[in-house]
């Protein structure tokens, strides 16, 4: 089978388009972040909820202090974030289309190597942005998204950067489908989470200094995010969803391994720290089911968990040898 | 989120029974000096979740410095430099079982409190939750108006307080609640529900899934085995244990259970990339076989590739490496051919740049050859010999040539690919092109490149725990997307008379799934019942975020 070149030119080109358009994003965004009036970070309503039981109506349902209707006029900042948020629609778009006219170009799944995961993963990532922004307003999160989206495709179109080939043997299978997408989605998706779980710690330090009258250095940073809790509900939400998925990505792995290799598990390093990162996210719902450690403690698992993730594609992938070596790096 | 953690006593004990998990206290130490007490303090411990959390922590610690050090299970080879670049650290590190992290007796210990400890917890919560399963949904707590969601409801004017019971009952059984109600008796009434028992099924079912994966890993280690071998074009392998070049059996293997098949290795095909960033990596492997199923049967002609083994008498066939193996023939002095073979050749790098050694010990003195052969050869002065392509594009040897004394009687087990040169002398070296001879220096005699065949190395394996392996990987995966997904939520209703004649209803409802809450239930009861002419609700986390 031979590689349609002009399909994978274009696939690069559309890729270009695509960090272009992230690129005004981001801008967009970080000044639609910077606009938002920030609120007090020592909340009115953080006091009891329990006042006023005994059969009177009470709505304790919390207002945002940030950004609410401003007799008519936008709120600050939403101009600025609505273009932040066409644009990555516009990128994602265009990295999808990208993506795909690589596959085409090889008539193969394309997430073959480094280069490739790279591109493919990014765009998971910002696929679980917009999939959340369809639910709720998430222009605040969009510059923690849509950064790290930049850089991830920065390093796959320079030093990860490898041309459309066709696989090494070992990779011709319908497995390489299912394993991989799934195992991508949960990269995106984890990235998010951990942008989300970031963003609690922050928001948490300044709300708690807040209480004390403490000064806080990214009081700027925690003054324009939600609540805490918010953040905190939001990122757990993320990662019990994903949770089955990364199991799942885990026993498709075994069943290729089982048909590739003859076994199902062999503490391969990548199938090794495929099993730490699980067991650091089953920590994390533990922590926050079972021992009630909301908050700090847990967030801290959680972005363990990720930096798991990211040594297993990588630490593994780059500098430890072992059967999953098709990086092409 | 504003959730409400010190209610009233009397719903303390509805939410605390959401799920069968132990309440995690420290096991009170062991009380008086008896033996039971004391084993009965450590049972309390070792099945403790916190307990089970912490082995869990340890196995994903313990394992890794199998994925940073070099395991001698899968790289015996780097684990040798390891040893011999770093004795002091290496000894250490390999009496501590660092290179054999997986089969360590340390970390065998931790999967295995582990699993004690799994059951221990498990096994007591899936009785108390079959028992909860068939139970009634805890009886309405005193006062409803405390619950995190409550509304009063008034019903539609002429209804009796048995009929907004009733009604009530039938929306909740329209929409698969599990409902237990009492009659009106004057002064109260009221229904109680509960929905969502999948969620702690689930979770018990990936817990209990966890269980069956650890007995099939075990199953299978005991009961299964595998072998590798290497095999020439034109050469057969009979699935016997004494043919295989290294062969792991369970403990509990049995040779009989070894399937009698047989194959030959036709043809092996490799074809690579040529130009390009990924000039020389592999595009494709096959092996061609004809395969006899067992003694007297026809034999068929099968292809194995990398993804796609042979299935053959219950276990399967792996493709899992090749090499060249360089036809050599070696004559004595009076020209008679005293070693006529292709011998198999070990590729170093990428480019199968390969080594091998050839022992002729039916001359006198005994002859020995050990060298290279390269599929596209290349010689520079920094690398030496070496292939610059993985195919056959221009092939030869470089082999030097040694006589002496093999050392094959001394008794020691030799390796076919190391030439122990201890009591021999060198004659020279020479590079070889295919069709080409060499006359030994000295009147030793001959040594010609006839040409070179390749081979292929397959893994024989079967675990028959794999197919239980699946079953509870599947079960897990469901399980857990049950616990993670699913709601459990509880409502209440009561019908009350208040002094004064009237009757009053309380709709509410408790959950304690982190993603969700339960006032669209509430309200869509409340709504079945009557208008609702007061509502307390806690800021649910789902509706936000609407800056
Ligand atoms: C391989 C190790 C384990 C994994 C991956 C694991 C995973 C999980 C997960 C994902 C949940 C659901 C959390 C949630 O509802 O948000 C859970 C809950 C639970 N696990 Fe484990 N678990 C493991 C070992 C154990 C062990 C050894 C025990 C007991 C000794 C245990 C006891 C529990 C309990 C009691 C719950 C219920 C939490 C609740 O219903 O609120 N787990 N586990």
């Amino acid at each position: 089978m031979t590689v349609n070149e002009t399909l994978a030119t274009y696939s690069n080109y559309l890729v270009y388009g695509a960090m272009a358009a992230y690129t005004i994003a981001m801008i967009a965004f970080a000044v639609g972040f910077a606009a938002l009036r920030g609120r007090d970070l020592v909340p009115v309503a953080a006091a009891p909820a329990e006042q006023g039981v005994g059969g009177v109506a009470v709505a304790t349902k919390v207002e945002i202090a940030v950004g609410g209707p401003d007799d008519g006029a936008l709120p600050p900042g939403r101009r600025a974030g609505n273009i932040g948020m066409s644009l990555t629609w516009l990128g994602t778009l265009l990295l999808g289309v990208g993506v795909l006219l690589r596959g085409l170009s090889v008539q193969r799944a394309p997430w073959g190597n480094m280069c490739e995961f790279s591109t493919a993963s990014a765009f998971a990532v910002a696929a679980t942005f917009l999939v959340i922004s369809l639910r709720r307003d998430v222009r605040w999160l969009g510059v923690f998204v849509v950064t790290p989206v930049l850089l991830t495709l920065g390093a796959a179109m320079t030093f990860l950067y490898t041309d459309a080939e066709q696989l090494v043997p070992a990779l011709k299978s319908y497995w390489l489908v299912i394993h991989v997408s799934a195992a991508m989605i949960c990269g995106g998706a984890f990235a998010v989470g951990a942008a989300v779980t970031l963003l609690f710690l922050v928001a948490d330090a300044g709300e708690r200094r807040a209480r004390l009258g403490r000064p806080y250095r990214l009081d700027w940073l925690a003054r324009r995010l939600p609540e805490s809790p918010r953040l905190d509900a939001m990122a757990y939400r993320i990662h019990a969803f994903m949770f089955p998925l990364w199991t799942f990505a885990i026993v498709a792995g075994a069943i290729w391994a089982e048909n590739a290799w003859g076994r199902y598990w062999g503490w391969d390093p990548k199938e090794t720290w495929a099993f730490i990162t699980w067991v650091a996210y089953a920590a994390y719902l533990h922590a926050r089911a079972t021992v009630g450690w909301k908050g700090r403690k847990a967030a801290i698992i959680a972005l363990v968990a990720f930096g798991c993730f990211l040594f297993n594609y990588f630490g593994v992938n780059i500098l430890i040898t072992g059967l999953h070596s098709y990086a092409g790096v | 989120m504003t959730e409400v953690r010190d209610t009233a006593p009397e719903t303390v004990d509805a939410r605390q029974s959401f799920s069968t998990a132990p309440v995690e206290t420290d096991p009170a130490a062991p009380v008086g000096i008896g033996v039971s007490g004391w084993l009965r303090w450590v049972w309390r411990t070792l099945t403790s979740m916190r307990t089970a959390l912490i082995l869990l922590f340890l196995l994903a610690l313990a394992s890794v410095p199998g994925s940073l050090l070099p395991q001698r299970g899968t790289n015996p080879i780097r684990v040798n430099d390891y040893l011999a670049n770093d004795p002091v650290k290496g000894r250490i590190l390999d009496r501590l079982g660092f290179f054999d992290v997986f089969s360590a007796p340390w970390f065998a210990a931790i999967y295995l409190l582990l699993f004690v400890s799994l059951a221990g917890c498990v096994l007591p919560r899936s009785l108390q939750h079959w028992r909860i399963l068939r139970s009634r949904p805890p009886a309405a707590p005193r006062n409803l108006g405390r619950l995190p969601e409550h509304r009063r409801v008034e019903p539609a004017p002429g209804t009796s307080p048995q009929q907004s019971l009733d009604a009530a009952a039938a929306w909740l059984r329209k929409a698969r609640w599990r409902v237990d109600t009492t009659s009106y008796d004057g002064s109260t009434g009221t229904v109680a529900a509960e929905k969502g028992y999948a969620r702690e099924t689930g979770n018990l079912v990936f817990h209990l899934a966890l269980l069956g994966l650890l007995v099939a890993i075990a199953y299978g280690s005991l009961f299964g085995f595998k072998g590798t071998v290497i095999v020439r074009e034109g050469s057969s392998f009979a699935d016997t244990r004494g043919q295989f070049d290294s062969f792991t059996p369970g403990k509990a293997y049995d040779d009989a259970t070894l399937p009698p098949f047989a194959f030959t290795l036709t043809k092996f095909t490799a074809d690579y990339q040529r130009g390009g960033q990924q000039n020389g990596a592999a595009r494709e492997f096959s092996a061609d076989v004809r395969v006899v199923s067992e003694p007297g049967a026809a034999p068929t002609t099968q292809n194995i590739q990398v993804n796609d083994p042979l299935v053959v008498g219950g276990v399967k066939v792996f493709l899992v490496g090749h090499g060249y193996a360089p036809t050599i023939t070696v004559r004595d002095a009076k020209g008679e051919v005293v070693f006529r073979d292709s011998v198999v050749f070990l590729p170093q790098d990428g480019n199968f740049t390969s080594t091998g050694v050839v022992k002729a010990p039916d001359t006198v003195p005994q002859l020995g050859l050990q060298g290279f052969f390269l599929p596209t050869a290349a010689v520079d002065s920094t690398l030496g010999p070496h292939s610059t392509f993985p195919a056959a594009d221009d092939p030869a040897v470089f082999l030097s040539a040694w006589t002496g004394d093999l050392g094959l009687d001394s008794g020691r087990p030799q390796s076919v690919y190391k030439l122990d040169t201890t009591r021999m002398t060198r004659l020279g070296i020479d590079a070889l092109r295919p069709g080409e001879s060499w006359t030994l220096p000295g009147g030793h005699g001959t040594v010609t490149l006839d040409g070179y065949i390749q081979w292929a190395s397959f893994t024989v394996a079967s675990d028959p725990g794999k197919e239980l392996a699946l079953l509870a990987a599947v079960a897990a995966i469901t399980g857990l997307a049950l616990s993670l997904l699913v709601r459990r939520r509880r409502v209440w209703v009561r019908v009350s008379a208040e002094p004064g004649g009237v009757t009053v209803v309380d709709v509410a409802g408790l959950t304690r799934s982190e993603h969700a809450s339960v006032a669209e239930d509430v309200d869509a009861l409340a709504a079945a019942i009557g208008t609702t002419t007061s509502t307390r609700t806690t800021a649910p986390e789902g509706a936000e975020e609407n800056r």
